[in-house]
């Protein structure tokens, strides 16, 4: 298992009010993401359990466009990988944001 | 100058069939004689054709040809579509057989690869069928062929039933060239319910006694179809189907036409594109697009063979499908690769590797599949063809200068995929491990699949890069690694010159085609299992065991 953490200065806040969110499943080629609203809302952390070894600048690169791209402040997000593909990595953290934006039923 | 001796090749037939005559009553040969007949009608260094393509084989006859004493049959010359079958390289490791040209060779790509490096195998060439079939006429027309049909009658005739695909093509080069056509059927009946080979074309028949072995290549299971290939489909839906009013069309098999598939009753269905897109195919009977035929898109399929466990379906769907008058699909893979190279404006299907300039191969260093089709309906005829609506965009886009009326359109080949592939190996590669093949086994041509120069979109997860607007070898490679994700040929792009693309056009990323990524559900899909597909068939489709999960 290999554990990775990046932190990111943000722009724009994670919309909505919910405190938690939890997306995807651990499986072979899956992940799991668990969202907490626990960060100042310029701020977003992301720290990954892994158990594919050495692909630490994918996984800069994937956090770092999913950062630029969505309304990320004030959310943790961890994830637990099953070796997925990163395309499926920047899927799920997307689906995370959108899911935390949602007004709670 | 000695006047020629006309008549040799008849001659030599006549002969062959002396000596086979003990083993015959009338054409039938019991199938524990069959070893024996082989011996009998083969000579050393002929050119034989196996028929197995990728889906039917001729089982019983490979084995025979397997068994066959090798001091009487020895170096044969191979010449069949398909190595797909144990026993069809057998005969290389035991010396029956040395020269092979082949087109397909999924199920033994890994072994063939090893037999190749080996020296065991003396390798003609890597085909297309078509291109196979065709040199069938030319410079590698059997002198055996051994072929496999459902029933014969006794005086030959032969029905080989929904998966006919390259028997009618192997037994006219055969039969009209003075060689020699042994059949396995099935079963020996009185009258056969279509005549699909003519009696006087065949030699000898052999009852098998069970049916002949039918792979299942073309079946997706919907279960298994990703939220990835969901998008990457409904980026080809808008970006390519829609934008170029596709109608006439092939798909690969490959998991994202198999989503292209299922989504045109819903998501395509949503976008006001019945009748406008994918309503004339060159296809398999994909279970897959049974949810687009039930729903009224499709007007007509021509098939290269069946496909197990779709024959009621197909039976009862004569609208749609090639029947005959037993009431069956009748398939055709030479007529079939021909509308598919001539008559269709689009080839889309996947791949193993992609290269900077956008070559593509499924060979890869230590497994060689071989193409089957990919090659020839993946390329642009570029003859004088008929014009049609997409083609003629097409053509404009790649060469908007030359006067319209001067002007070739372009086919359409599509290369779709993910940008990383099966165990998070990436399809994006800087080179081609065609290539290093080549080199290793000193061969004049790389086995490159489709070459670069006839593929006109690449579509993955991140976007639709169409190459008929790249104006030079620079502005294609960034295209390319523009839709190349997270790969190292995706992440060594020109960040700048990907985003002028992107302004062209050129790239278009989901939000430039109104899709949103978080909209790829598989709620979309409109079979979500294989189950799903017999209920839509009204219980017509009777899917293989190994896809029934429930």
């Amino acid at each position: 298992m290999e554990t990775l953490t990046f932190h990111h200065k943000t722009v724009t806040p994670a919309g909505g009010a919910k405190a938690q969110a939890l997306v995807g499943v651990v499986a072979s080629g899956n992940l799991e993401v668990l969202v907490e609203r626990t960060l100042p809302p310029a701020e977003c952390t992301v720290e990954i359990a892994t158990t594919a070894h050495g692909f630490g600048d994918i996984w800069r690169a994937v956090v770092g466009d999913f950062v630029a791209r969505y309304p990320a402040g004030g959310l943790r997000m961890s994830i637990n990988d099953g070796g997925a593909r990163p395309d499926t990595v920047a899927l799920r953290l997307a689906q995370g944001v959108r899911l935390i934006e949602e007004d709670a039923l | 100058m000695s006047k020629p001796d006309w008549g040799t090749e008849r001659a030599a037939r006549g002969e062959r069939l002396a000596a086979a005559g003990s083993l015959a009553k009338g054409k039938i040969v019991d199938s524990a004689d069959v070893t024996a007949l082989l011996e009998a009608v083969i000579r050393p260094g002929d050119r034989v054709c196996l028929e197995g393509d990728n889906q039917k084989q001729a089982d019983l006859l490979a084995v025979a040809l397997a068994g066959v004493d090798r001091t009487k049959v020895f170096d044969l010359h191979m010449v069949q579509s398909g190595v797909v079958l144990p026993e069809h390289l057998d005969v290389f490791e035991t010396g029956v057989a040395k020269r092979l040209d082949y087109a397909y060779s999924g199920p033994q790509a890994a072994r063939i690869a090893r037999m190749l490096f080996g020296g065991k195998i003396e390798l003609g060439a890597v085909h297309t069928y078509l291109e196979l079939f065709a040199r069938y006429f030319i410079d590698l027309t059997p002198n055996v062929a051994l072929i496999a049909a459902v029933s014969a009658d006794r005086d030959g005739n032969l029905y080989t039933g929904p998966n006919t695909e390259d028997t009618p093509t192997v037994v006219e080069a055969t039969a009209f060239k003075s060689g020699i056509v042994i059949a396995q059927v099935n079963a020996i009946v009185d009258k056969v319910p279509r005549v699909d080979i003519p009696g006087d074309r065949v030699n000898f028949i052999v009852e098998a006694g069970k049916p002949f072995y039918v792979e299942p290549l073309f079946t997706r299971d919907p279960g298994a179809i990703t939220e990835m290939q969901i998008l990457t489909a409904m980026l080809a839906i808008k970006g390519i189907y829609a934008e170029y009013g596709v109608k006439r069309l092939n798909h690969g098999i490959g998991f994202s036409t198999a989503a292209i598939e299922l989504l045109l009753p819903t998501f395509a269905e949503k976008l006001g594109l019945k009748g406008k897109i994918a309503t004339h195919w060159a296809l398999n009977p994909h279970p897959t697009l049974i949810p687009a035929i039930e729903s009224g898109w499709v007007t007509q399929i021509h098939s290269f063979g069946s496909e197990v466990g779709m024959d009621d379906y197909i039976a009862a769907r004569s609208d749609v499908y090639f029947t005959g008058a037993d009431g069956s699909l009748r398939s055709n893979r030479a007529f079939c690769q021909t509308a598919g190279l001539y008559a269709c404006d689009m080839f889309i299907g996947s791949t193993l590797q992609i290269d900077l300039q956008g070559n593509s191969s499924t060979v890869t260093t230590s497994r060689i599949a071989g193409f089957g089709g990919a090659p020839n309906m993946g390329s642009d005829p570029r003859g004088r063809r008929h014009a049609s609506a997409p083609w003629l965009k097409a053509g404009e886009e790649a060469d908007p200068d030359s006067p319209a009326a001067l002007r070739r359109g372009r086919k359409l080949v599509v290369q779709i995929g993910e940008t990383f592939g099966d165990g998070n190996v990436p399809m994006f590669v800087e080179h081609l491990d065609a290539l290093v093949l080549a080199e290793k086994l000193s061969l004049d041509l790389a086995p490159v699949m489709i070459y670069a120069d006839d593929v006109t979109h690449i579509v993955t997860e991140e976007g639709v890069a169409n190459l008929l607007l790249c104006r030079d070898k620079d502005e294609r490679e960034q295209a390319v690694r523009g839709v190349a994700g997270y790969t190292d040929v995706g992440r060594g792009r020109d960040a700048k010159m990907v985003q002028r693309l992107r302004e062209r056009g050129v790239i278009r990323r989901p939000e430039d085609l109104g899709v949103d990524p978080l909209d790829a559900d598989r709620s979309l899909l409109a079979a979500k299992s294989i189950k799903d597909l017999v209920r839509w068939s009204g219980g017509l489709y009777a899917p293989p065991s190994k896809f029934r999960n429930w």
